[in-house]
């Protein structure tokens, strides 16, 4: 069993280059490690000024997203010991997004994406807190509970090859939060996130490749989410066209 | 993006794949109507018609264009339950089921078909 691991990481420092390089580093292997373990190795003991994110550790905050080998991968909740026979793990910024330093990328534009489709329950009429909670079946909780488990990790956003093609593009997360919202039976904002997303860049710019879906390490399935979106939108176009009175409000 | 972003990845190639057969459904459905526009100008032309089908070329074109348009529709089928959400008692359908029964109408609508045109 191999004794150390190559991780090839890539750097960026715009104080003293232009573009990203990339730089090796020998990690002791441990079968215990996770890809975030070997990279806080190199931050703690090799070379302090590697920058990345983290947090939780845990898979719950979604800040260690990266590239590994070229997919993007949620490096705290990956073992070390899957990628032995690949060495050296190329470690890469999540792409589609600009880089800061080293693999930490500019946030912005999801962020603006995702407060772009309301995600939050909308109502028409609030009632005061005194008249109590809006009360929910387990049933209606499971329609959506798959979508919620969205944790911003925007490893979707960089499997997504139209969010490379036209950065503009909602986005897998961003819609797939809208729907978790539609689909949640104490909201009332549907039609509100349909004016957003009813749009090229919104779920009509998805051509349904699916990694996103494939990378998402909470199976919130935002290839399905977008898809359900386009139905909904569809039969209601149908419904406006020909059951006038039918169309939703 | 490099233009050859869909080689990058098995899942990008896959994707463009299914993309691209569909210029053979349409190519069938032309060949459909050019068939019935043949069948309403008369016996003869209905003969010219399907000789020319019989051309090594069409023949050749065809078995191509037959092979993507199945890899097409199973492509599509295999996508549809995760673009179809059916909930029966509070339950959601599997997506097996709902393939399946794409499929299941798929053959019968295939039978229908062959019913009328098969010659008697």
């Amino acid at each position: 069993m191999a004794e150390t691991i190559k991780l090839t990481v890539s750097r960026y420092r715009p104080e003293e280059e232009s573009e990203p390089t990339f730089q090796t580093y020998d990690v002791p292997y441990n079968k215990e490690w996770v890809i975030l373990d070997a990279l806080n190795y190199v931050k703690d003991q090799l070379d302090g000024t590697l920058t990345f994110r983290w947090s939780c550790r845990m898979g719950v905050c979604g800040s260690c997203g990266m590239m590994v080998n070229g997919t993007p991968t949620l490096t705290c909740a990956v073992p070390l010991s899957d990628y032995v026979s690949s060495e050296p793990i190329r470690i890469e910024p999540l792409q589609f997004f600009p880089i800061i330093r080293d693999l930490v990328v500019d946030m912005n534009s999801f962020l603006g994406k995702l407060s772009s489709v309301k995600p939050w329950i909308i109502r028409d009429d609030e009632k005061p807190p005194v008249e109590g909670e809006y009360r929910q079946t387990p049933a209606e909780l499971d329609v959506y509970k798959q979508f919620s488990m969205c944790i911003n990790c925007m490893l979707c956003y960089s499997a997504c090859p139209v969010v490379g093609l036209e950065p503009e593009f909602t986005g897998p997360a961003a819609i797939a939060l809208a729907q978790r919202y539609n689909l949640d039976s104490r909201d009332q904002g549907a039609a509100e996130r349909m004016a957003v997303l009813n749009e090229h860049e919104g779920m009509w710019g998805c051509t349904f490749v699916g990694e996103c879906t494939n990378v998402c390490p909470k199976n919130v399935d935002p290839a399905g989410a977008i898809q359900l979106y386009k139905m909904a939108s569809a039969t209601d176009w149908f419904k406006s066209v020909l059951l006038p009175w039918g169309s939703k409000k | 993006m490099p233009f050859w972003w869909w080689l990058q990845k098995r899942v990008y190639f896959n994707f463009i794949l299914r993309e691209l057969t569909c210029v053979f459904v349409g190519v069938f459905a032309v060949l459909t109507l050019l068939q019935i526009q043949a069948l309403a100008n008369g016996p003869d032309a209905y003969a010219e018609f399907i000789n020319r089908l019989r051309t090594p070329g069409l023949i050749l074109f065809n078995s191509v264009g037959l092979a993507a348009l199945l890899l097409h529709a199973v492509t599509w089928f295999k996508a549809v339950p995760t673009t179809i959400t059916v909930r029966f008692r509070e339950t959601r359908v599997p997506d097996h089921v709902i393939a399946g029964l794409h499929y299941v109408g798929w053959m019968v609508v295939s039978a229908v078909v062959a019913w009328f045109l098969w010659p008697s």
